[in-house]
């Protein structure tokens, strides 16, 4: 188990994780509801077709597209950014647990952290 | 229909796929997919692009409700997500190269033994391991939580890699078809591992949310998470299992349990059938 003498151990890192993430979906959750009312107001026609897949256009599939979009101030980036906050949740999660086993000394899930978190920026990085 | 119309429909849609997922503890993703793709007759890809979305919502938001119970271990749920993480990635490149009619059979398949699985998990109870392998005091994965007299029960665990091996089928399964294949990683712990089934159950919820987090990447890039499905999708998942986790800590809804693990093995038959109807 761990030492509770340092005062800082597994259970105060859960406690602050717990509330990272949720800071984390309500932020996302707030811009994914700003960029859907903008988007309806401005889509005021009729229902895209989902039923024939055609991909997202090139600008919703990449960060540096929904930069810009949000910078012009397109409903559909906008909501794209909340999706991309929203993934960026879990990957400050296994980031923090870094330096919160860092803090416990504790080099084997330094690691293991570590080796989650390369495996979740290869997922992001890596397209095709 | 308006935009503003169909929105509407498919937030309560999800509100009711994330309600029906926390009661029956499978998740939002299981019901979401079948209804996305069956009653809007949206693409299949479309259809788990959404879901991936909502299921990161749903495991980071039920995150604190789950670190209050005092259970989950950090460490055992770390040390797995290498697994889990990899297996996601693997899934997802799957998924942009698998035909669109054995994408809905697969689902099917995994839908109708998720729902024998947390079935059999929740009512066939497994007694904790006192002594497991030397490995897991090596790997740190041993642990503690508050038994029913308030003393904390110890427990370690064994079999860790039949255990990591199945996670990494549980990410393959996540990436593939966008949903947290909850059931799959508890069967991992529980039975594999012998992780205590509450340690296993809320150590797995955190783990959704990264394994999720792999394969959305890939998915963002492919053009599989469009805009206009996610806002009502992952908003209405979202508190269709904050109502669904809240209601469930009021009653035990037994009868309620049943009757939705008939309606999701329904909906796997269907997805089969789909699938199979569009190989013809």
């Amino acid at each position: 188990m761990t030492q509770k003498s340092q005062g800082f151990d597994d259970r105060t890192m859960e406690v602050i994780i717990s509330r990272l993430l949720q800071v984390g979906v309500l932020l996302a959750s707030l811009v994914v509801l700003v960029g859907g009312v903008l988007y309806v107001s401005a889509h005021a026609g009729g229902w895209p077709d989902y039923h024939t897949f055609k991909s997202e256009p090139e600008n919703l599939r990449h960060l540096p597209g929904v930069g810009r979009g949000v910078a012009a101030r397109d409903p559909a980036s906008i909501i794209m950014l909340g999706v991309l906050l929203l993934i960026a949740t879990p990957v400050a999660r296994v980031a923090f647990a870094v330096v919160a086993f860092a803090m416990e000394r504790d080099k084997l899930y330094v690691a293991v952290s570590l080796l989650v978190l390369a495996v979740l920026l290869f997922g992001f990085i890596h397209s095709s | 229909m308006t935009l503003a119309v169909v929105g509407a429909l498919l937030f309560l849609g999800a509100l009711l796929a994330g309600l029906l997922g926390a009661l029956t503890g499978l998740g939002g993703g299981v019901v979401l997919v079948p209804l996305l793709t069956l009653v809007f007759h949206v693409d299949i890809r479309y259809a788990i692009g959404a879901s991936l979305i909502s299921v990161i919502a749903t495991s980071s938001g039920a995150a604190s409700a789950y670190v209050r119970e005092g259970y989950s271990s950090i460490r055992i749920g770390m040390f797995l997500e290498v697994a889990t993480t990899t297996g996601a990635i693997f899934g997802a490149f799957l998924a942009t190269r698998v035909q669109t009619e054995w994408l809905a059979i697969i689902f099917g398949v995994v839908l109708i033994w998720s729902a024998f699985l947390s079935w059999r998990l929740a009512h066939n109870p497994v007694p904790d391991l006192k002594h497991g392998s030397p490995w897991s005091n090596r790997l740190r994965l041993s642990g503690s939580y508050p038994g029913p007299n308030g003393l904390p029960q110890c427990y370690e665990v064994e079999r860790i890699p039949a255990g990591a091996a199945m996670m990494f089928v549980a990410g393959s399964l996540s990436g593939l078809l966008g949903i947290g294949s909850g059931a799959v990683k508890v069967l991992a712990m529980d039975r594999l591992m012998r992780v205590p089934f509450k340690v296993s159950t809320t150590t797995s919820n955190f783990m959704i949310g990264v394994t999720a987090a792999a394969s959305a990447g890939i998915y963002l890039h492919r053009g599989f998470i469009d805009p206009g499905l996610s806002v009502p999708v992952m908003l209405g998942v979202l508190t269709g299992s904050l109502l669904g986790a809240r209601y469930l800590v009021k009653a035990r809804v037994s009868l309620l349990r049943t009757v939705f693990t008939w309606v999701i093995l329904a909906l796997g038959a269907e997805m089969i059938l789909i699938g199979v109807m569009k190989q013809l």
